[in-house]
């Protein structure tokens, strides 16, 4: 394939963008871009035309890999890419004759041809990778990465979460999300094994792959573990052979460990945290979660983090401040946004260098350990105290029949903001809002019991699976059928 | 319940009408076609089948039927109904 993006005119460091399902050919796609010495940016295959459109033309895109099943989305965002030379399709044959550049078949991209020589060309400071981000206004940005800090990531992550080529990952995360991303690096970088799902929809087939391929790595999200556990309450789910299990993208609830520990018996469980500008930041040593349930713990392997105020002084333990993050794992910065990376992107003590501000409010105990807070532009201001939305977030997360629980501020001419909480349930009826209205008043202060309490069918996600503020807030202006009606 | 395959495809595309505003004329859906490489469902999404095949059927989805040989298509769909309603029968 390397050889093939030769042939078609692939310089160093131009782009490749790969708009594919979890699949081998994904996996493959990746690799030889890399060998080829380009970037390659991987799409979430749930994105529409429009955003596609964006990406492509942003990323200036030379090639695009995408499988057959997604070319109506995909023919129509290329048309206009101004730098795109080629698009290969996989699986499907095109059904358009319509494309403005040549069309090339996955198969023939792939089949072999004479190599000669080390023709990637790209040294470690070279970008590898863009890994585009929902921002919290507007249009995706683009994360560059260049090889080091990728390679550093991977080693450091693989270090604590003590994983060797003995182990086998399963991986239910889409590969556009650099938490899916890594589990695929780590395994080639290590010689271990990869598990490849498409995604968690059909969580059945998924047991069945853990089982039937003795995984001993378990990668998921809050989201993720909140489905299995509520199986788990019906009929008992148990996999023995897993021996890690890791958590990040979203706080996890401290009272799931009784069940993760129930249906993972024989797992360290990782509580992570982190943000693609930097893949990761910190992580909890396992042997702490009954201690700490809480914490995130300390900095990954060869980094550090600290904690400042918004005037940029330090900040003693116990106290809030804003995280952050220097080592070789942060990124470049924005793709094309100078601005925006120099929001993030901090000069550090050392002439040329740089610290990740990550915007998010944390606390740090005397041993050093970090607690999430919330993001700096999340804290909600009522009655002129502050609360963090994770944290009446946890209390809902904790009473039983609370599937999901996601936590807004309201505008509101009295108290300032209000704080508002939508909530999904474990099954139809399960609660009532004054149920839960009544176990939130026995577990918080006052001023942090949810004024409002909406029951509902589902929350709105982001394409990586993380709860979306942002489209809740917008269901709150404009209510929809798809999902903003009270479970009957 | 005794009702023709034709009479639960018919069924199962008025559901994905009105739960996942599919527009079955604009892009015409195959029994084979995949419900998750169209998009057309996710993890929340198959809640809600789970949902329809309980309340228009009366099937009792097991987390262990969770899999896409159920589930994932319109002929996946009709089968699985047509066998869990025999067995109800």
């Amino acid at each position: 394939m390397a050889g093939a993006f030769k042939e078609n005119g692939l310089e160093r460091e131009d782009r490749v963008a790969i708009f594919m399902d979890n699949s081998w050919q994904c996996v493959v796609s990746i690799w030889g871009t890399l060998m080829a010495g380009g970037v390659f940016l991987v799409i979430n295959p749930q994105t529409k035309t429009d955003k596609l459109r964006y990406i492509l033309s942003d990323s200036d895109a030379k090639f695009l890999i995408g499988d057959g099943h997604l070319q109506s989305v995909f023919f129509p965002a290329a048309k206009g890419v101004a730098a795109l030379a080629a698009i290969v399709i996989s699986g499907k044959a095109p059904e358009t004759d319509s494309a403005s550049v040549p069309v090339i078949p996955f198969e023939d991209f792939t089949a072999p041809r004479p190599m000669s020589g080390n023709f990637c060309g790209a040294i470690p400071l070279d970008l590898a990778a863009l890994i585009y981000t929902s921002g919290t206004t507007g249009n995706p940005k683009g994360v560059m990465m260049t090889h080091q800090s990728m390679v550093f990531a991977v080693q450091s992550i693989a270090q604590y979460l003590r994983l060797t080529e003995e182990d086998r990952i399963i991986n239910v995360l889409p590969l556009a999300f650099d938490y899916g991303l890594y589990q695929l690096l780590m395994c080639v970088y290590l010689g271990a094994t990869l598990v490849l799902e498409k995604s968690f929809v059909y969580t059945a087939s998924v047991f069945k792959k853990i089982i039937a391929h003795q995984v001993t790595v378990f990668p998921g999200v809050p989201t993720v573990y909140a489905t299995m556990i509520a199986q788990h309450a019906k009929t008992p789910l148990l996999f023995p052979s897993i021996t890690r299990v890791t958590n990040t993208a979203a706080d996890l609830p401290a009272h799931f460990s009784g069940a993760l520990r129930e249906m993972f018996p024989a797992a360290l469980v990782f509580r992570m945290y982190g943000l693609t500008e930097c893949k990761r930041v910190c992580y909890l040593e396992p042997e702490l979660i009954d201690k700490k349930p809480n914490s995130v713990g300390k900095a990954i392997p060869g980094t550090e983090v600290y904690l400042l105020s918004p005037e940029g002084k330090p900040v003693a333990p116990g106290e809030t401040g804003i995280l952050h993050i220097r080592g070789p794992h942060v990124m470049r910065g924005y793709w094309k946004q100078p601005e925006l990376s120099a929001k993030m992107l901090k000069p550090g003590p050392w002439p040329g260098e740089f610290v990740l501000c990550s915007q998010d409010w944390f606390k740090i105990d005397a041993d050093g350990d970090l607690y999430f807070i919330g993001r700096s532009d999340d804290i909600i201001k009522t009655r002129g105290e502050k609360v963090s939305p994770v944290e009446v977030e946890n209390a809902l997360y904790a009473i039983q029949g609370i599937r999901e629980a996601a936590v807004i501020g309201e505008p509101d001419p009295v108290l300032g903001e209000s704080i508002h909480a939508f909530v999904t349930l474990t099954a139809p009826g399960a609660l009532t809002e004054r149920d839960i209205l009544k176990q939130c008043l026995s577990k918080l202060e006052n001023f942090m019991t949810p004024k409002k309490i909406t029951i509902v069918g589902d929350l709105p996600k982001t394409t990586t699976g993380k709860i979306s503020k942002k489209d809740l807030r917008a269901r709150l202006i404009n209510p929809r059928r798809d999902g903003n009606e009270p479970i009957k | 319940m005794n009702l023709s395959n034709e009479e639960i495809r018919s069924k199962i595309l008025e559901f994905l009408k009105t739960n996942f505003f599919l527009d079955t004329k604009a892009t015409p859906l195959k029994d084979s076609d995949s419900f998750l490489q169209k998009g057309i469902i996710d993890s929340t999404g198959v809640l809600e089948v789970i949902n329809f095949l309980q309340t228009d059927f009366g099937i009792e989805v097991l987390d262990s039927e969770l899999l896409p040989e159920n589930i994932d298509s319109v002929g996946n769909l009709i089968s699985y109904i047509s066998k869990k309603t025999e067995t109800h029968a």
